[in-house]
């Protein structure tokens, strides 16, 4: 089995990860941008994130013979000070041409506030203006709903956005439909208490067919398994789902969206 | 919405739906009404997350096809307004009301 981790915090995560990883078949392992746990204070610590990012977090899973990609963002958690999301948006394109940055995310909304709007919407400009994919953040729980339908207005009213090229993250039963019949792609997230569970997700797949979708593990600092992806593989085969289906979820379909920026590139290529 | 397409890869009959899933569900559901019988033995009034777990509930048994659609949309803030500031990062699980949402944008 091979699959594509589309979806990893991997900065959070032990190097015992990148072993087990490697050991199930990974292919490569992409990394949003996302909240560290607390809020930093200045946009040089934005700096020193998109270093790692950029810089440190390839050479540690090369050590495992993994590609590491990532995208790059002021992630909506920390949002609310404006001023300082400027000026953070402002540092991001001098990164934008390192080899494993493969577009904007993940950007979003987290409790549906008029500046995590503002700032989702900057973002999109800067994706716009320099032609990159975008990894969109989907709130949790209670605001997931509002979040993506405000998510999906804000970027269907940018006319420069071609929806092939954006993916809606965390989907769940009640916003999957929201992003698929607007033409984005849509990513499941597989997490042990929120989100939804392999068999959640592979319901979804049934109902929905296997287009423009991923499934991901979004692992972090947080209550998240790393292998959550090939676990899913399992449960599809529990379910009697071939192995072509499987590598078209874990693998084709990832490759095929993320293959739209030049700069993805795996070890078959 | 998009029309379903059940045909593209769901071949398991309703008997091997029940092998696979029926214990694992079992032990959700029991889990649900331990959960349900440990709210009601503690001191204390029930809040809206407890209402808005009720109210879902009541989708469950209604013999109505996508009862998780249903479930997540009974739980979810159903307004389209911005509110005016995040006064907190975490979201709780259940949605409090649009007055309750616009007081603690405030604080």
């Amino acid at each position: 089995m091979r699959f594509i981790e589309p979806h990893a915090h991997m900065v959070s995560r032990t190097t015992d990860d990148y072993l087990s990883l490697a050991t199930a078949g990974c292919e490569a392992v992409c990394e949003p941008a996302f909240w560290a746990g607390f809020d930093r204070g200045s946009v040089e610590g934005f700096e020193d994130y998109f270093n790692q990012l950029t810089a440190h977090e390839p050479l540690r899973a090369a050590k495992f013979g993994l590609p590491h990609f990532t995208w790059l963002c002021l992630n909506p958690k920390e949002a609310e000070d404006l001023k300082l999301a400027a000026e953070v948006i402002e540092i991001i394109p001098k990164f934008l041409d390192r080899p494993n940055v493969l577009g904007i995310g993940e950007i979003g909304l987290n409790r549906n506030s008029r500046n995590e709007l503002k700032a989702f919407e900057m973002q999109v400009d800067l994706a716009a203006r320099y032609r990159q994919l975008i990894l969109v953040h989907t709130p949790h729980l209670e605001d997931k709903l509002k979040g993506t339908r405000l998510i999906i207005d804000a970027l269907k009213s940018d006319r420069r956005i071609a929806p092939e090229r954006v993916i809606i993250d965390h989907v769940e039963e009640h916003t999957i439909a929201l992003a698929l019949d607007a033409g984005f792609w849509a990513g499941m997230t597989l997490y042990p208490e929120s989100k939804c569970t392999a068999a959640r997700a592979i319901d979804m797949i049934e109902a929905y067919g296997p287009e423009r979708l991923w499934m991901n593990s979004a692992c972090d600092w947080g209550v998240s398994v790393p292998l959550a992806v090939p676990r899913a593989a399992l449960e599809m085969r529990r379910r009697g789902h071939s192995a072509a289906a499987v590598d078209r979820m874990l693998y084709g379909n990832p490759a095929k969206f993320l293959g739209q920026s030049p700069k993805f590139k795996l070890a078959a290529d | 919405m998009l029309a379903a397409v059940g045909s593209f890869l769901n071949s398991m009959t309703r008997r091997q739906v029940l092998d696979l899933y029926f214990v694992e569900a079992r032990s959700k559901l029991v889990d649900v009404a331990a959960f349900l019988d440990r709210a009601q033995r503690a001191d204390g009034a029930d809040d809206f997350r407890l209402r808005s777990f009720r109210a879902a509930l009541n989708q469950l048994n209604a013999g109505i096809p996508d009862r998780a659609r249903r479930v997540l949309e009974s739980l979810s803030d159903p307004t389209l307004k911005p509110i005016e500031v995040a006064g907190n990062k975490s979201a709780c699980g259940a949605w409090e009301g649009a007055k309750a949402t616009k007081m603690k944008s405030k604080g």
